[in-house]
């Protein structure tokens, strides 16, 4: 039914050229308490053997223990961040922080990420082959995280009490989104194949969010700048905003959309100059 | 307790006793400062090696926000505030976190870092004490007290109505030992009661809704009883139209409302030795001068007003101020004033909270940051930095940021080192908006502060003004062992390097407290017994009974009943009343 079709232009990936050294961690136990795991970076595995490696500590609970506790740690880390790829072979959703604050590189999970996987990442890749919790990619600035799965909610958003999300690199999603997703957000790209729930992109100051899919509610409210794209219906289209045109053929920096769109802009629940664009597929939204 | 301590060959500032980088050993038993220890002592003694660095009094920050209602609304309302700033836990250290409005343990590690030995919560809300006391009580290191605010009681404006001064004295002195703190504060007289109300004041003869008392007649009344209880310290005013362009106008105006009223400290306490008079001879204590001092109309045409009013303090002995500097960054801004934090609220959006703390007072809790690219910040800091070099005796002046108001505590090494290099002050300039030079003095002043001017803004002159130099602020025989260590050879300071200046006094090499070492090189290695002050002031019993009974009488409308209202002595760390007035 999502009518708006999407096509990607040169989506930057921020793939490392040149060879990598691969580090697997291969989880040895069932884990109870979360792990903290800010650690598993390339930037903090760069340059260490797998002894090193299996050193690192991390945090569950109250306490710290060394990595090798939990993995087993196979291959050596290349020279630098961006030579050093990670592969998490087994399913990591009781991990969180996993490539946090990374600069470069790449980290693979084949299965599913813990909660703020790829937080404030500057740079590199990350690949999450099954689904993502909670807080993927909160205040990333750079690089892409590749989910290929669900994500859970705040994925892009500013963390609580802040103002400010994302402000660069690109989030993709191979399924749906919950709630919050962009909150905050000041640059960069969030693209999601499926649907997402309340709060898409609440108080958005830039970049841009394309849903393929449809929203809950309360798209785009309290936004002042950057732009929303909705492919699917909207269940309950929030008030502050203003019908400005039709539009086919939308291009907007890398990405182009193709099919039938309502424009808008708002919030005006909160500013006079509320400068945020929402663009509603036509099709999906008659009553609008 | 601690036992001895002998810090050896260092260059002492002790501006109390006109000692100006001299080279003395200073020797400490039983946690007060002694003229010499015998030959048997020193082999006990610990001994610091402080050759060529630069030794100075514990330090003291008269005016900061630490406990209370509003640092911890500060708290609660930032979460962001904590997550990037933390500290972890050591064997002997709690853990802690928070940049702007840290938890309670890691803001006394903090001071301590930097070298401070003691600070005033600088405003407790009556039916808040209990809790502030709570906080203060927490916070590990530090010896502290608190101003009780009442520049808009219902019981004072009630009295100052009637013209009952001497229930009015009574009650003062009963609410400081109900509430176990130390000075009067008064914050936006009369005018804080009118924003229960949904007002403001904005001149100094307007009078209030209900109470029709005008700020004129709060400020006299305050500093007038304040010399008749005979207090430690001048009341500590934050002038109304706070942050208003054009406020320094009412500022100054105010300030010459308690020219005349005769200071009279009246204090059963020993003196430590200082070789100038400990006595207070001001009367009154105006607290972040630089926020009170834009002059023009609006946000477009504000420049600073600083000029005048430091003209005036120039001219007048009776006048002390601190200077509340915006060092630039992150801030969390929190007053009693309420008006003043709506007015910033609707200036910036940003999260907020406002409090009437029935009867009593109000508050309002707002995140903010001062950016060097925007015009009127560049100007605050300009401003902050006049505040303290245009007044020409350092004796009338005190450094603080109002923290976390004009920026958090741990940015003092950065205010220090603006005050004492005028190649950073440059250096800032070429950073930051033009509005700072173009709209301020300070870029004509090419005064630097010495090592001794530093010692007195931080240390000697806090202490003095509240009233604190029996014991605070000196390296005198009988002082407390509090001294500050910093790695600096005043024979080769070079005031162009300051990134050197930054670096000591961010950690100073070893503060000690009581005679043991708390802090070395910025490490937390002991934590000693903390204290706290409050003034025990005495009245005739008679003026009491009378003035009890009007309370009682009002504590019908109040939510808590009478008998929980104070604050027993079990909520305070290491109590230490301060008998004032004499009368037992």
């Amino acid at each position: 039914m999502t009518e708006g079709v999407l096509i990607h232009k040169n989506t930057d990936t921020g793939k490392s050229v040149g060879e990598m050294e691969e580090v697997t961690l291969i989880p040895k136990k069932e884990i109870d308490i979360k792990l903290e795991a800010d650690v598993i970076t390339p930037d903090s595995f760069a340059g260490k053997t797998s002894e090193e490696i299996g050193a690192l500590s991390i945090w569950q609970g109250p306490k710290t223990y060394p990595l090798s506790d939990f993995f087993e740690v196979i291959g050596n880390a290349g020279s630098s961040a961006s030579e050093t790829l990670i592969r998490i072979k087994g399913d990591a959703m009781r991990i969180k922080r996993i490539g946090e604050g990374m600069s470069a590189g790449k980290i693979e999970i084949e299965g599913s990420a813990g909660m703020h996987v790829g937080t404030g990442m500057k740079g590199g890749e990350i690949v999450v082959y099954g689904d993502a919790d909670s807080w993927a990619g909160m205040e990333i600035l750079g690089g892409l995280l590749h989910i290929k799965g669900n994500a859970g909610d705040h994925v892009g958003c500013a963390y609580r009490g802040k103002w400010h999300g994302m402000k660069g690199g690109c989030i993709v999603i191979e399924g749906s989104a919950r709630h919050q997703l962009g909150g905050g957000m000041d640059g960069g790209e969030i693209l999601v194949e499926g649907n997402v729930e309340g709060f898409c992109g609440i108080r958005q100051n830039g970049g841009l969010i394309v849903v393929k899919g449809g929203a809950l509610r309360t798209v785009g409210v309290e936004m002042a700048g950057g732009t929303i794209v909705i492919g699917g219906k909207i269940q309950r289209f929030s008030p502050g905003f203003e019908f400005v045109s039709m539009e086919n053929r939308v291009t907007l920096g890398e990405t182009e959309i193709i099919g039938e769109f309502k424009k808008f802009t708002g919030d005006y629940a909160i500013s006079k100059r509320a400068k945020g664009a929402l663009y509603v597929s036509a099709d999906a939204n008659p009553e609008l | 307790m601690a036992g001895t301590i002998a810090i050896k060959n260092g260059y002492v500032f002790d501006p109390l006793n006109e000692i100006n980088g001299e080279v003395m050993d200073i020797f400490v038993r039983d946690g007060k400062v002694v003229k010499e220890l015998s030959a048997a002592e020193m082999k006990e003694s610990k001994v610091i090696d402080a050759s060529g660095m630069t030794v100075m009094p514990g330090g003291v920050d008269s005016h900061s926000h630490v406990a209370g209602a509003k640092v911890n609304a500060g708290r609660m309302m930032r979460p962001e505030d904590h997550y990037k700033a933390n500290l972890q836990k050591t064997s002997l250290t709690h853990a802690g976190s928070g940049y702007t409005v840290p938890s309670v343990y890691k803001q006394g590690y903090d001071y301590a870092a930097m070298g401070y030995t003691t600070v005033f919560e600088a405003a407790v809300p009556p039916l808040e004490a209990r809790h502030t006391h709570e906080e203060m009580c927490a916070t590990p290191l530090l010896d502290m007290g608190g101003y009780l605010v009442l520049g808009n009681n219902f019981f004072l404006m009630r009295y100052f109505r009637d013209g009952d001064m001497e229930k009015a004295a009574a009650y003062v002195a009963w609410m400081m030992k109900t509430h176990k703190t130390y000075g009067i504060k008064c914050v936006n007289p009369a005018g804080v009661e009118n924003w229960a109300w949904g007002k403001n004041i904005s001149t100094l003869d307007e009078t209030n809704i209900h109470f029709e008392i005008t700020p004129r007649e709060v400020i006299k009344g305050l500093t007038e009883i304040n010399e008749t209880l005979g207090m430690p310290m001048p009341v500590h005013l934050h002038a109304n139209n706070l942050g208003h362009p054009g406020c320094y106008a009412i500022t100054k105006d105010s300030l010459k409302i308690p020219d005349g009223v005769k200071t009279k400290q009246n204090m059963d306490v020993e003196w430590a030795e200082t070789k100038m008079d400990p006595s207070r001879d001001r009367s009154v204590y105006l607290t972040h001068l630089m926020f009170n001092s834009f002059a023009g109309t609006t946000w477009a045409d504000c420049e600073s007003g600083v000029k005048d009013i430091a003209d005036y303090v120039n001219n007048r002995d009776h006048v002390v101020i601190d200077s509340g500097c915006t060092p630039f960054g992150e801030a969390t801004v929190m007053t009693g004033d309420g008006p003043a934090i709506h007015d910033l609220y609707t200036l910036t959006g940003n999260k907020w909270s406002n409090t009437d703390v029935e009867m009593e007072c109000g508050s309002g809790v707002l995140p903010f940051t001062y950016l060097k690219s925007n015009p009127v910040h560049s100007l605050q800091w300009a401003m902050g930095l006049e505040c303290l070099l245009l007044i020409n005796d350092p004796w009338k002046t005190i450094m603080t940021t109002d923290s976390p108001n004009g920026g958090p505590f741990t940015k003092y090494p950065e205010v220090m080192t603006w005050l004492m290099s005028e190649a950073f002050r440059k250096q800032t300039f070429s950073e930051c908006h033009k509005w700072a030079n173009d709209r301020s003095e300070l870029g004509s002043v090419n005064r630097e502060l010495s090592l001794y001017d530093l010692a007195i803004l931080t240390r000697a002159n806090p202490a003095k003004t509240i009233g604190m130099i029996h014991r605070k602020g000196s390296l005198g025989v009988g002082a407390d062992g509090d001294v500050t260590v910093y790695n600096i050879n005043p024979q080769q300071l070079d005031a162009n390097n300051y990134e050197a200046l930054l670096q000591t006094f961010r950690k100073a090499e070893y503060t000690v407290k009581d005679g043991e070492i708390v802090a070395a090189k910025g490490e937390i290695v002991s934590l000693p017994e903390k204290r706290t002050y409050y003034s025990e002031v005495h009245v005739e019993n008679e003026r009491e009974k009378e003035m009890l009974a009007d309370v009682k009488e009002w504590f019908r409308y109040y939510t808590l009943g009478f008998a929980n209202y104070p604050t027993p002595e079990k909520y305070l760390a290491n109590p230490i009343p301060i008998q004032v007035n004499g009368e037992r």
